[in-house]
């Protein structure tokens, strides 16, 4: 099983009609995913491949395809309209996957989000699968398997890394959940943690961190008080030097806070297997197993 | 993005924040004439370089101080005229200094009293957070360690904004007086209007002053810029000093890579970030140093892996070349390709250690292998990381 996302999940693609809008609706419909919708300002009553509806905004896109999440990829200066719209619509998922939103967007973003129903993944992030049921984003699906293993991420590709390498030892994955990597996003690591510890389907997971911010202590605090079930990680960015932004916006080493051995104390201190190396993340999710 | 003194005080002018009278020069002949339009008694002359510390600095010619306070416009001319076409070393500047084309020429001030005052982009709190001290003038870190009682933090709502109890309450909190709170509110007032209306992630006005006239002033601050918010700030983004920064992180803007030098051997070329960072970490895990951070990103294309490997082949520094790639949007093919154009036009008589997974790896393995370019190739990233140090033990 799997948390947040499965075979009843209906996906709308807003920017579906944007280049890489079209590339990875096309890359989520080939891996099996629902998608019922899209939606594109102006472009009301087109079909998109000759079997998607699109629409002109995301309410009547709820109301006639019936969506109960949403992925954006709306130009940076227009997503967080986007993420804003998707939530006042109801939609229950909003995945953004648009990279370079304004700090200040997203800020404003979250108070939207605050007095809503709507969970945020994202922005900054490759998206959420459950393997074998649902892709919500722009992750290569080869590399995953169907399994019992929760993945939380603040990257991408040091997310596919990490996949591959329990893929490769035979572990397969339930959800895989880019938390996305700017400093004020949807999602956390310690909600992601919650929903992976009470779901009955995630017998481990897995949490990948970087520098900046504060996400993984808090991560690792709760867990060391609230959650029985074996967890990995690693966190990336011990050699960055600070005051740099490392790429993503939010990895930020800023006022000696946020360093990876501060971090990587936390979890140690929760009694979490951490991999010395971005080459054993699967191996130590395995140690954790026992 | 970092800017120049100068052109803060351009910014605060334009928001109606309070500082001393004052203009930039690049000869010592313009010192010599805002200086006397300035009228005042006594002048300060400062370099314009992006490191703090300059007060303290020394000119790689031997004259001390990047800061001075001069009597007279002509003696203003004459510290510029040392100052000028000249490199200031500061304990932020690196060895190698900043080399200095202009100088702030300000009314000197005579201050009663100093104070702290930062807004900043709190990810915590999710809001801009105000935070202020009675203790202008230090360094604020310290401040909050020591006596974190005389620090004041005050999120702001993001779509109510400063309000102006807000602002008064901080003033009298930090210890301005009935009469100099308003002036001071208004200060605040004007720096929140700015932080919003050019995206900054962090204004800090440090030290915030009260002249013994009774005036509220912002003497020095220190601006930060949300890089993401650049592109509806074309004014802000032109404030770019390119001369301040490191030359191999400017020519890889120019085509939209994600470069930060560092001091190591090892190069690495990786696309994603936190793989970018993981590759940094597991070069040094087993011994090497690692000579830069470069995410080619999602959706490299073949000129940019070209690009990337001029920048980092054009590095002396540079002993060995590390690929890490794990194609998800990208294709592993693409890749390939880019590696083996870039080898056939620079000459390239370095190490290069490759590592493909994901899309399309087996095209790109095969491209690479039919290239006839003398690479080593690696299983994983741990087996690279190897192979990369030993590549230059």
């Amino acid at each position: 099983m799997s948390v947040l996302v499965n075979n009843d999940t209906r996906l709308l693609v807003q920017g579906i009609t944007g280049n890489s809008g079209a590339t990875h609706a096309r890359g989520c419909l080939e891996y099996g995913t629902n998608v019922v919708s899209g939606v594109t300002p102006g472009r009301g009553g087109q079909v998109f491949d000759d079997k998607v509806p699109v629409f002109d905004t995301v309410v009547e896109a709820r109301e006639e395809s019936g969506c109960n999440a949403t992925m954006i990829f709306v130009p940076p200066a227009f997503a967080a309209d986007s993420i804003m719209e998707a939530v006042d619509a109801g939609i229950e998922l909003v995945v953004a996957i648009t990279e370079g939103i304004p700090v200040a967007d997203m800020m404003r973003v979250k108070t939207k989000l605050a007095h809503s129903k709507s969970v945020l993944i994202g922005p900054n992030c490759p998206g959420i699968i459950t393997p074998g049921q649902c892709k919500i984003g722009i992750m290569p699906g080869y590399i995953h398997k169907p399994g019992d293993i929760g993945v939380i991420s603040r990257s991408g590709t040091l997310t596919y890394e990490a996949v591959w390498q329990l893929t490769e030892a035979g572990y397969g994955q339930s959800t895989c959940i880019g938390i996305g990597g700017d400093p004020i996003h949807g999602m956390t690591h310690l909600q992601a943690a919650q929903l992976f510890t009470e779901d009955p389907d995630t017998r481990a997971f897995i949490l990948i961190g970087e520098i900046g911010g504060s996400e993984e202590e808090e991560a690792a605090a709760w867990i060391k008080e609230n959650c029985d079930k074996p967890v990995a990680a690693f966190i990336a960015g011990a050699t960055a030097p600070p005051g740099r932004r490392m790429g993503h916006a939010g990895a930020i080493i800023s006022g000696g806070k946020g360093t990876a051995s501060a971090k990587q104390e936390a979890l140690r201190d929760a009694g979490i297997v951490l991999a010395d190396t971005p080459a054993e993340m699967g191996a130590a999710l395995i140690k954790a197993l026992g | 993005m970092n800017i120049h003194e100068y052109q803060a005080k351009e910014l605060f002018d334009k928001y109606g924040v309070a500082t001393p009278a004052g203009g930039v020069a690049e000869t010592v002949n313009q010192v010599i004439e805002v200086a006397r339009e300035l009228g005042t008694d006594t002048v300060v002359v400062k370099a314009q370089i992006h490191a703090g510390g300059r007060g303290k600095g020394t000119f790689k010619s031997g004259f001390q101080g990047g800061v001075h306070l001069c009597d007279s416009p002509e003696k203003a001319g004459e510290i510029a005229g040392k100052m000028l076409g000249e490199v200031l070393v500061t304990h932020q500047s690196g060895e190698e200094g900043k080399l200095v084309n202009k100088v702030l020429v300000a009314a000197s001030v005579d201050i009663d009293k100093e104070f702290y005052f930062a807004i900043l982009m709190d990810r915590e709190t999710e809001r801009a957070v105000i935070v202020a001290s009675s203790e202008g003038g230090v360094d604020i870190e310290d401040v909050a360690e020591n006596t974190p009682e005389k620090l004041i933090r005050v999120p702001i709502h993001p779509t109510l904004g400063l309000q102006g109890y807000q602002a008064r309450t901080i003033a009298k909190q930090i210890g301005f007086t009935s009469e100099q709170m308003r002036p001071a509110a208004k200060l605040f007032a004007a720096a929140y209007k700015l932080f919003m209306a050019t995206d900054c992630s962090m204004v800090e006005i440090n030290p915030l002053v009260l002249t013994t006239d009774g005036e509220v002033q912002a003497l020095d601050a220190k601006f930060g810029f949300d890089d993401n918010a650049l592109f509806r700030h074309p004014e802000i983004a032109a404030l770019r000093d390119t001369d301040e920064e490191d030359p191999r992180e400017v020519a890889a803007s120019k085509f939209d890579l994600n470069y930060i030098g560092l001091d190591g051997n090892i190069a690495c070329m990786v696309n994603g970030a936190g793989l970018a960072m993981a590759t940094m970490d597991i070069i040094k895990h087993y011994g090497g140093d690692p000579a830069n951070f470069l995410d080619v990103g999602g959706g490299a294309t073949e000129e940019q892996v070209r690009e990337a490997f001029r920048i980092l082949a054009g590095d002396p520094k540079v002993e060995a070349i590390l690929v890490n790639i794990f194609g998800g949007i990208m294709q592993c093919d693409v890749i390939a390709q880019g590696i083996i154009n870039a080898a056939e036009e620079i000459e390239m008589n370095l190490p290069l250690i490759v590592r493909l997974e994901g899309t399309n790896v087996a095209e790109g393995r095969k491209l690479l292998e039919e290239s006839g370019i003398n690479l080593i190739t690696a299983s994983d990233l741990g087996d690279a990381a190897k192979k990369a140090v030993e590549s230059v033990a």
